[in-house]
C-alpha cells in the first residue's frame, strides 16, 4: 500500500517551466543522466547502421576534408592564389584546418539533423530529450577520432615537431564542438518549425568556411581583421590548430574568452531547446 | 489498492487549423514560454483556433481501466499525449503517479537496417528500460512476439505485423504502473491478438492502471469497467461502460432516415394498398408481424420474399433470407388478401436497422413490392455487442 508514495509523481500544467527554475534545473540534470544510456544506443545504431550500409565506411570522415585540403595546396602552390606566408608549412595548415572545420561544421549541423530524424520518435513518446544531443555528440567525437588518426598520419609525414602540446588538443576539439552544437542547438527550435533554416544551414555552413581562416592565415589589416575578432570560431579553430601544429596558442585570451562565453551560451540554449520543444512536438503530427 | 495513479483536472487543448499561423503561434509560445509569463492567453482562443480537448477531468486508480472512446476526431490521442507528456495542456493539470508506458508508437526508434536483437535494445532503452533490465527479460521478450530465428536478421526484412508484435513485446515487459494503449491491438494476426489481451490482463492483475482507447466495442467492454466518451468537446464519464457504449453506438445513428421508404409498392396487376407494422421500437428477444395487404388481377404462383435486416452501423448485412430458405413455397392468389411475416425472438442488441421487403414474381424477374422500414432495437443494460443471446444460468 505504501509504495504507492514511493512513487515518483509528476505534473503537467500550462504554466512556463520558466517560472521555477530550480525545478527546471533539477530536471534538465536529472534528464540529462538518465538520457545517458539512450545516447548511447542512439550512437551505436547510427553509427553501426551507418557502417553496415556502406563500403569505405570511415573513409567517409575524413575524405571530404583531405580533398578540400588537396584544392587548396594545388591553388597555392601553383600561385592561383596567394595567401601569403603561414608560420608552419601551408600543406600542414591547411590539412589540419580543414579536417578542424570539418569538425566544428559537423557539430554545427548535428543538433537540427539529429532532432529532424527523431521526428517520428518525438511526437510519440516521451524520452529525455538530452539524449538526442548527447548522442550526437557521441557521433562527432567518433568521427573525430577516425580524423585523429589521420592528423597524425599528417604529422609525422611532414616530420612536424611532436611536443607535449599535443595532450591539450582533445580540450581545444572539445571546445570546438561545443561552440559548433551551441549554434546548432539555438537553431534547432526554429529549424523545427520552419524548413528554411535547414535549407539556409548548408549555404551558410559554406560562407562562414570562406569567412575563417581555415585555408589562410588570419588577416592582421584593418578591416579584414574584423573578420577573426568578430567571428567566434577562428580563436577556438586557430587555437587548436596551433596546439596541433606547434604544441602552443599563438592568443590565448580570445580562446579563453570564446571558451567560457560558449559554455554560457550552451546552458542558455539548452534551456531554450528544453521547453520548446513540448510546443513543437505539439505542432508536429502524432 | 484504490491508490490514485492519475488526476487529470479541467484538461484542454486547442490546435490550430492552419499550418502557417499555427507555426506561427509556436513561435509566439515560445517566446512566452521563454520570457516565462502566466500564459493567460491559453484560456482564450486566438484567430484559427479549436478546442481539441476541452475540460476533461477523471481520475484513475490502480488495477483500473478506463475506456476513451469517441468518434474520430473527437480529441482521444491529443488527450493520451498530454497524459504521457508529450504535450503541455493548456488549460488544467494533469498529476501523474508512477511509471507510465504508452503503447502508442510501437518498436519506436527502430532501426531498419539493424537487427530485431539490437533493436530491442534501442527501443527499451527509448522506453527508458536499462540494458541490465532487458538482459534479464529478453528471452521472455523475444518469446512473446514470436519471432524466433528472426531475431538476427534486420527489421527491414520484417513483415509488418512481426514489426509491432517486436515493439508490443518489448512494451509490455516492463511492467508499468499505467498503461496507455492506443488502438494499436488492431494489428497482428489473431492469435497475436489474444496473446496481447491475455498479456494486458495480466498486467491489470497484477496492479496496472490502463487506459484504452478503441473503436471495437467488443475490445472496450471485455477490458474496462468505465468509460470516458470524448465527443465534440463535451466528455462524460460513465462508471459503467454498458451505458458509454449505447451512447457512442447513438452518435453514429443515422439521422433523418426514420422514413419509410418505399421503392416499389406494386405493378398495374397488382397493388400493395396497405402495410402493417406494430411498433417500430423493440428490445432483443421481442417478436413482429408485418402484414402487408395486396389487391390482384392476376395470381403469382411461387413469389419469393426476400427479407433483409441492415444494422445502420455495420456495413454488411445482419441478416438476409428468401422464403426458399425456410422451404416455404408462396403462391399468391387473384383478389383481396394478407401476406403475414412474423419475425420472432430477434436477438439484435442496441442498434438502428432497417428491414427491407421485397416480393418478387417469375423467378425474380418481376418486382412486385419493395419497402424499407426503419426499427430501432435498444439496448439491454450490462450487456454490449450487436446480439443479445438468452442465457441461462444454473448453479449446482
Amino acid at each position: 500500500m505504501d509504495h504507492n508514495s514511493k512513487l515518483p509523481v509528476v505534473m503537467y500544467t500550462p504554466d512556463s517551466q520558466m517560472r521555477s527554475p530550480l525545478h527546471l534545473l533539477r530536471l534538465m540534470c536529472r534528464d540529462l543522466a538518465s538520457s545517458r544510456e539512450l545516447a548511447w544506443r542512439l550512437f551505436v545504431r547510427d553509427i553501426s547502421a551507418q557502417y553496415r550500409q556502406s563500403i569505405l565506411g570511415v573513409f567517409w570522415s575524413f575524405i571530404p576534408p583531405i580533398l578540400v585540403g588537396l584544392v587548396f595546396i594545388v591553388l597555392q602552390s601553383r600561385k592561383i592564389v596567394d595567401f601569403g606566408e603561414t608560420d608552419i608549412p601551408y600543406p600542414v595548415f591547411v590539412l589540419v584546418g580543414t579536417t578542424l572545420w570539418q569538425v566544428f561544421a559537423e557539430s554545427l549541423n548535428a543538433p537540427l539533423q539529429s532532432v529532424r530524424k527523431a521526428k517520428l520518435m518525438l511526437a510519440k513518446i516521451k524520452f529525455p530529450y538530452e539524449a538526442l544531443i548527447l548522442g550526437a555528440f557521441y557521433t562527432i567525437l567518433f568521427n573525430f577520432l577516425i580524423k585523429s588518426i589521420v592528423l597524425i598520419g599528417i604529422l609525422l609525414f611532414f616530420k612536424v615537431k611532436i611536443t607535449l602540446g599535443l595532450l591539450l588538443v582533445p580540450m581545444a576539439i572539445f571546445m570546438l564542438i561545443l561552440l559548433g552544437i551551441t549554434i546548432g542547438l539555438f537553431l534547432t527550435p526554429l529549424g523545427m518549425l520552419y524548413t528554411d533554416i535547414a535549407s539556409g544551414l548548408p549555404v551558410v555552413v559554406q560562407l562562414w568556411f570562406f569567412l575563417s581562416p581555415v585555408v589562410y592565415p588570419p588577416p592582421q589589416s584593418f578591416p579584414f581583421s574584423l573578420m577573426t575578432t568578430l567571428n567566434p570560431v577562428s580563436p577556438i579553430l586557430v587555437g587548436a590548430r596551433d596546439l596541433v601544429t606547434k604544441g602552443f596558442i599563438t592568443n590565448l585570451y580570445p580562446f579563453l574568452i570564446v571558451s567560457g562565453l560558449t559554455i554560457i551560451a550552451l546552458s542558455i540554449t539548452w534551456i531554450l531547446y528544453r521547453i520548446s520543444l513540448p510546443i513543437i512536438i505539439e505542432r508536429m503530427s502524432a | 489498492m484504490s491508490h490514485t495513479l492519475l488526476i487529470a483536472e479541467n484538461v484542454s487543448k486547442k490546435f490550430c487549423l492552419r499550418l502557417k499561423r499555427s507555426l506561427w503561434y509556436a513561435v509566439k509560445d515560445l517566446g512566452s514560454e521563454i520570457v516565462g509569463c502566466k500564459n493567460s492567453h491559453k484560456k482564450s482562443l486566438r484567430k484559427d483556433e479549436f478546442w481539441a480537448v476541452r475540460n476533461v477531468s477523471f481520475r484513475l486508480k490502480r488495477g483500473d481501466t478506463i475506456a476513451l472512446i469517441g468518434p474520430n476526431g473527437a480529441g482521444k490521442t491529443t488527450l493520451l499525449r498530454m497524459l504521457s507528456g508529450l504535450i503541455k495542456p493548456d488549460t488544467g493539470c494533469i498529476e501523474v503517479r508512477g511509471r507510465m508506458q504508452a503503447l502508442i508508437a510501437l518498436g519506436a526508434g527502430f532501426n531498419p537496417i539493424l537487427t530485431g536483437r539490437e533493436n530491442i535494445y534501442i527501443n527499451a532503452s527509448v522506453l527508458g528500460i536499462s540494458k541490465t533490465e532487458v538482459d534479464r527479460k529478453f528471452k521472455d521478450i523475444v518469446d512473446f512476439s514470436e519471432i524466433g530465428e528472426f531475431i538476427d536478421t534486420p527489421v527491414q526484412n520484417y513483415s509488418s505485423g512481426m514489426r509491432v508484435r517486436l515493439g508490443f513485446s518489448v512494451a509490455v515487459h516492463i511492467n508499468p504502473d499505467i498503461l496507455l494503449v492506443d488502438e494499436i491491438l488492431a494489428v497482428g494476426d489473431w492469435g497475436f491478438q489474444r496473446k496481447c489481451f491475455n498479456k494486458i490482463g495480466e498486467l491489470r492483475q497484477n496492479g496496472t492502471a490502463i487506459i484504452l482507447v478503441s473503436h471495437n466495442m467488443q475490445v472496450v467492454s471485455t477490458f474496462s469497467e468505465k468509460a470516458l466518451l470524448l465527443n465534440n468537446q463535451k466528455h462524460t464519464f460513465f462508471d459503467n461502460v454498458g451505458e458509454a457504449i449505447s451512447e457512442y453506438n447513438k452518435l453514429f445513428s443515422v439521422k433523418g432516415d426514420s422514413d419509410i421508404t418505399k421503392i416499389c409498392n406494386g405493378t398495374n396487376k397488382i397493388i400493395f394498398y396497405k402495410i402493417d407494422i406494430e411498433q417500430q421500437e423493440f428490445y432483443p428477444g421481442d417478436s413482429f408481424i408485418i402484414c402487408m395487404h395486396y389487391e390482384s388481377l392476376v395470381a403469382y404462383p411461387e413469389i419469393q420474399i426476400d427479407t433483409k435486416i441492415m444494422c445502420t452501423n455495420e456495413p454488411e448485412n445482419y441478416f438476409q433470407a428468401t422464403n426458399r430458405a425456410y422451404d416455404k413455397k408462396i403462391d399468391l392468389q387473384k383478389g383481396k388478401h394478407v401476406i403475414r411475416i412474423k419475425v420472432e425472438n430477434i436477438p439484435i442488441n442496441n442498434a438502428d436497422a432497417i428491414i427491407s421487403i421485397s416480393i418478387w414474381a417469375k423467378k425474380r424477374a418481376e418486382a412486385l413490392f419493395w419497402w424499407r422500414i426503419p426499427l430501432k432495437f435498444n439496448g439491454i443494460g450490462y450487456s454490449a455487442g450487436k446480439n443479445f443471446l438468452n442465457m441461462l444460468y444454473e448453479v449446482n
